[in-house]
């Protein structure tokens, strides 16, 4: 079952053909990689499934409905949340505060009372911050609770913009580089929670450059380069794929 | 620490007992001063709500003398009482702010700033154009606000009892501005503010929010018109033109406009020198000049940044 289907997404920024017909489908309950060398347009499809971006042409379908020109609030009230690339975090508030925030929209609590704050919202408010640690606690973070975000070392902060999109409720995550520049054994830990954040029912689509992750993790990947999708398929079929292995390192060679 | 409480305690504890005696130990023109810089309060910190969520606007004066406008239209043209023309002329001027904020919110930096500013100017071009209702360049006369017939203690003729009047409504407005600023709203604007993008994916309405601001500031600078309007008995659209703008701005640049207080410490520091300036009266518009520009190089971050940076010194 496909849980999100891109059909003929392209977008041009001026003469470059960023996404360039893009079809692709995401089943629900996978992990579905989607890679690509720097520049192959990866982020630029993040954008517009999340409506960042306004697709050229070209359709998006979650769940049966066609997102294409939503404005981002609603696609998360839909369940689809991105991640970011160069973590976008509350800077200045805690990792707690942080999360918090991000439950803005299952706090239960409307505009009104979130100004009365009467008992009734601040028992919800404590509610809200026990979910909220709930979180952290899943990412492996709890430790850093109180610190800034700003202050939070990189692995730190990935996993934390981890949390903020798993505290919108989603039904599909789009990961953006979530170990960027992490070490093999921060690499192998994130790769773990975000199976099982997969487990919990969650469907993800993962960007990522780290091979090895890509080939352990995920159920079905697509490769893409200069926006135009170029193989598709399990970990095992995409690693003999001559076309892949080309566009990453310029020649054919075995990538497995 | 023991230090800084009895600090506090005493700020605390003299802040009111200054507030209720002063207006009668000082003579009737200062009094009049007081309760134009609890107007000016309210000004600076209801501006600070729109601030918040990343824009200087320049229409916020013009906001003001809707509320000005609006009790000078209910109280003076058709009668209504004060009491009931305050609420209505500051909501009055929240609608207006409210229509407005839709398309600024679509607009960043400077671009909200000049569309800020021709928002303002279209609204004052009405009161200007417009003889009827607005009666044209020469304004209208507002009635003074009338409580209780007939009791000399809360004749609102009086610069003492008008002090108190204004006094009470500053203080109502500026716990309700607290309150909306510490409040889940007020972490949704300043999230929106320093982190757009994770605002909006977190599934913040980013236009709602901006319009929520505007549209609360826009209401809180109408009460400040309102106690104007009823003080000076008369308004004239040249008073909310750009040079009350101008004002504004280096209250709130001198005061700083990332606290609550800020704005506050900036138009009270600015007024009381102003007072002290008043032999060198020519002088003020270079000497605010000076002081901006000292600011920006020294404190770009204002009178409220102080205290950090002094800690920092150490």
């Amino acid at each position: 079952m496909a849980i999100l289907e891109l059909k003929g997404l392209s977008k041009l920024f001026g003469h470059n053909m960023a996404v360039n017909d893009l079809d692709m489908e995401v089943a629900e309950g996978q992990i579905h990689g989607l890679i690509g060398p720097n520049g192959s347009g990866k982020t630029t499809v993040f954008n517009l499934v999340s409506g960042f971006l306004r697709p050229s042409r070209g359709k998006v379908i979650w769940q049966g409905r066609d997102i294409t020109n939503m404005p981002t609030y609603r696609i998360t009230k839909l369940g689809l949340v991105r991640t970011f690339q160069l973590t976008a975090l509350f800077k200045e508030m805690t990792a707690l505060q942080n999360v918090v925030m991000s439950c803005h929209l299952h706090t239960g609590v409307n505009l009104w009372q979130q100004f009365w704050q009467d008992k009734k919202t601040r028992r919800k408010t404590a509610a809200v911050e026990q979910r909220a640690m709930a979180l952290l606690e899943q990412m492996g973070i709890a430790n850093v609770a109180q610190e800034r975000a700003a202050d939070l070392p990189q692995g730190y902060a990935a996993a934390l913009g981890i949390a903020n999109a798993l505290a919108t409720e989603p039904k599909i995550i789009l990961l953006d580089e979530p170990v960027g520049g992490m070490n093999p054994t921060e690499t192998a830990e994130t790769m773990e929670k975000i199976k099982a954040v997969r487990d919990q029912g969650i469907t993800i689509l993962l960007v990522e450059h780290d091979m090895n992750a890509v080939m352990s993790t995920c159920d079905e990947i697509t490769c893409i380069n200069f926006g135009c999708k170029i193989a598709e398929g399990t970990p095992q079929n995409l690693c003999q794929h001559p076309e892949v292995a080309k566009a990453y390192l310029g020649e054919e060679i075995d990538l497995c | 620490m023991l230090k800084i409480n009895y600090k506090q305690a005493f700020l605390l504890g003299t802040l009111p007992v200054v507030l209720i005696s002063a207006p009668f130990a000082i003579s009737g023109y200062k009094v009049d001063l007081l309760t134009n810089l609890l107007i000016n309060i309210i000004l600076v910190t209801s501006f600070q709500l729109i601030t918040t969520t990343g824009g200087w606007s320049l229409a916020h004066i013009p906001m003001m003398g809707c509320g000005a406008y609006g009790t000078a239209l209910l109280s003076g043209g058709l009668g209504i009482p004060f009491w009931i023309s305050l609420p209505l002329s500051a909501l009055t001027a929240a609608a207006v702010g409210l229509v407005i904020s839709y398309p600024l919110a679509r607009t960043k930096g400077f671009a909200f700033f000049v569309a800020s500013f021709a928002a303002g100017e279209a609204i004052r071009l009405c009161w200007t154009r417009f003889k009827i209702p607005f009666g044209g360049h020469k304004g209208l006369t507002v009635p003074a606000p009338v409580l209780v017939e007939n009791v000399a203690w809360l004749d609102f003729e009086e610069a003492v009892p008008y002090y108190f009047l204004t006094l009470t409504i500053t203080l109502f407005s500026l716990i309700i501005m607290y309150r909306l600023n510490s409040s889940r709203i007020g972490d949704s604007w300043r999230a929106l503010a320093s982190e757009e993008k994770l605002a909006k994916s977190i599934g913040i309405n980013i236009t709602k929010y901006k319009m929520l601001a505007f549209a609360g500031g826009s209401f809180f600078a109408g009460v400040a018109g309102v106690l104007l309007a009823h003080r000076l008995w008369a308004i004239e659209p040249r008073q909310f033109g750009f040079n009350a703008t101008l004002y504004l701005l280096v209250w709130v640049v001198f005061g700083g406009s990332h606290t609550f207080a800020g704005p506050i410490l900036g138009v009270v520091t600015l007024t009381f020198l102003g007072e002290l300036l008043r032999p060198l009266v020519e002088w003020v518009p270079m000497i605010y000049g000076a002081i901006v520009i000292l600011i920006l190089i020294f404190l770009p971050d204002g009178l409220e940044s102080l205290p950090n940076k002094l800690k920092s010194l150490r």
